[in-house]
């Protein structure tokens, strides 16, 4: 903790002690009001604070991906981000992309096309593929292997994944067209 | 991570109040770097100053023809700007070439400027490290430096800048604008980063009380002649071993102006304004890029694991010249 004896080794420092802070978040559409501290990430709040263990801590550093999630409809690393940053934000897990019992088409073609093995990255996997399928930047399968790069799968099931996520975005296109 | 306490700067004098006389207070917007040196107990900030909210996002022309990347515009919605792709394609390929697009999405414009070197040594607290505790000394000298600086290095320190977007602004000579506790400043870029000489643990000139407000590119874009080449371990989402922005005007097959920045081969991107003057005039051909990639590299500098990156530095200069003169197609 810090206090006053480091003021010497510091110099002119004044800070005070943290204390939590009440923060709103709209999560899975659903309003959360939460007291959080300072350090508290993004992805700890979701996982301890509201038992939304869905998303997944993999290496905590931002570079595995399995922490992804959507704030503000924008793909993100949840491990990377201070949930105190994110007062009056609107978060998707993956816990919030069924309707009732109905798979978010995503979901449903991982399944058709066994885009997992473990499964432990998976949920990363959907919410990135949403947002790289909102971002509207990927058109072949090199485009999603290039956009995708983010998400590590220590199963290696990539060439599944690659053409799940391709079944999803037809099944877009058609629904569009 | 250790504790600090938390505030949200309303305004921009705001922000520079809350950091300045305070040397444990630092800014924090995307945090994709600092969040992560926090967890490595690299950085201990005592206070972070939340800049996000500063009216800092936007994208906007300059009167003289130039455009404006506000410093919290994330570096994704930099890189896919229709202004940016239209006029400045090299740098939206250099962005694109960095991170990942999860990352892209949350790190900022200024904050890409603002990165640490990503030594394993720097990152390493059970090690010694000039950059990280002053005067401990540089364990990767005679450690493992596959990675590190061919160019511009010192004793005390061998640390590479891992920018790909900064190597394109070095390139297309940009301007950082900041405000502090004295007034405006306009940097440019080749003065923006620093070599590490004596100070390694200070990675640019941008004050203590300083903030970025924005990067200002001038109105030539090289958006005819063009290339950013990133040589890399594996294709994608990794720090580049050498990379290269390449910026030509021509006329006809005639270079009437060169502009080279390499990244990953020293602590700031790296330009050789005397080794680029080799091309005005000349035709362009793989004779006179070798030319220059020569001049580029005459004094470069291996150590025991990197003396590959001389020669790889010396095709990607080529290569990404030929690009830039459409003598080939782009991979």
């Amino acid at each position: 903790m810090k206090d006053g004896t480091e003021k010497e080794a510091l110099g002119e420092v004044t800070f005070s002690l943290p204390t939590a802070t009440r923060i709103t978040l709209r999560i899975n559409a659903a309003q959360k009001q939460m007291d959080v501290l300072p350090w508290t990430t993004l992805l700890d709040a979701l996982r301890d604070y509201l038992d939304l263990t869905g998303t997944k801590k993999g290496c905590d550093h931002g570079q595995c991906g399995a922490c992804t999630v959507l704030v503000d409809g924008k793909r993100i690393i949840s491990c990377l981000t201070l949930a105190i940053m994110k007062d009056g934000s609107d978060v998707t897990t993956v816990e919030g992309l069924a309707n009732g019992d109905g798979l978010h088409p995503i979901q449903q073609a991982f399944i058709d096309h066994d885009a997992f093995q473990c499964g432990y990255c998976t949920p990363g996997q959907i919410c990135s593929a949403i947002g790289m399928i909102n971002e509207g930047r990927a058109k072949t399968a090199d485009d999603i292997r290039e956009l995708m790069s983010g998400n590590i799968c220590r199963c290696g099931a990539y060439p599944n994944i690659v053409a799940a996520i391709q079944q999803a975005m037809q099944a877009d296109r058609g629904r569009a067209a | 991570m250790n504790s600090f306490s938390y505030t949200r700067a309303g305004d921009v004098a705001g922000a520079v109040s809350e950091v300045s006389g305070n040397r444990a207070a630092k800014f924090i917007a995307g945090g994709t770097n600092l969040i992560d040196l926090m967890k490595e107990n690299v950085a201990r900030p005592g206070r972070l100053v939340d800049i996000t909210r500063l009216p800092l996002s936007r994208i906007e022309d300059t009167p003289d023809g130039g455009l404006r990347l506000g410093a919290l515009v994330t570096n994704a919605d930099t890189a896919y700007n229709e202004q940016v792709e239209r006029r400045y394609p090299l740098l939206s390929r250099a962005i694109l070439a960095g991170a990942s697009p999860q990352l892209r999405n949350m790190a900022t414009n200024g904050g890409n400027l603002l990165q640490r070197a990503r030594c394993y040594y720097f990152y390493d607290t059970a090690t010694p490290c000039n950059k990280r505790e002053p005067g401990t000394g540089c364990s990767a000298i005679e450690g493992f430096n596959r990675m590190h600086a061919i160019l511009g290095a010192s004793e005390q320190c061998i640390a590479v800048h891992p920018s790909d977007m900064c190597i394109a602004l070095a390139a297309l000579e940009a301007v950082v604008r900041v405000t502090g506790r004295n007034g405006d400043r306009a940097i440019p870029f080749a003065d923006f980063h620093r070599l590490p000489g004596e100070t390694p643990d200070i990675d640019s000139n941008l004050g203590v009380d300083e903030i970025i407000t924005s990067i200002d590119l001038p109105s030539k874009g090289f958006a005819d002649h063009h290339a950013y080449l990133k040589v890399r371990d594996r294709k994608a989402y990794a720090f580049a071993l050498v990379s290269v922005a390449a910026a030509l005007e021509m006329s006809g097959d005639t270079i009437k102006e060169a502009r080279l920045a390499l990244g990953g081969v020293a602590h700031k991107p790296w330009r050789n304004t005397e080794a680029e003057g080799l091309l005005k005039g000349k035709h362009a051909t793989r004779d006179s890029f070798q030319i220059v990639a020569e001049a580029f590299m005459r004094d470069a500098k291996g150590l025991s694991h990197n003396t590959f990156k001389i020669e790889l530095a010396k095709r990607a200069i080529v290569r990404a010249l030929k690009h830039a003169a459409q003598m080939e197609t782009r991979p």
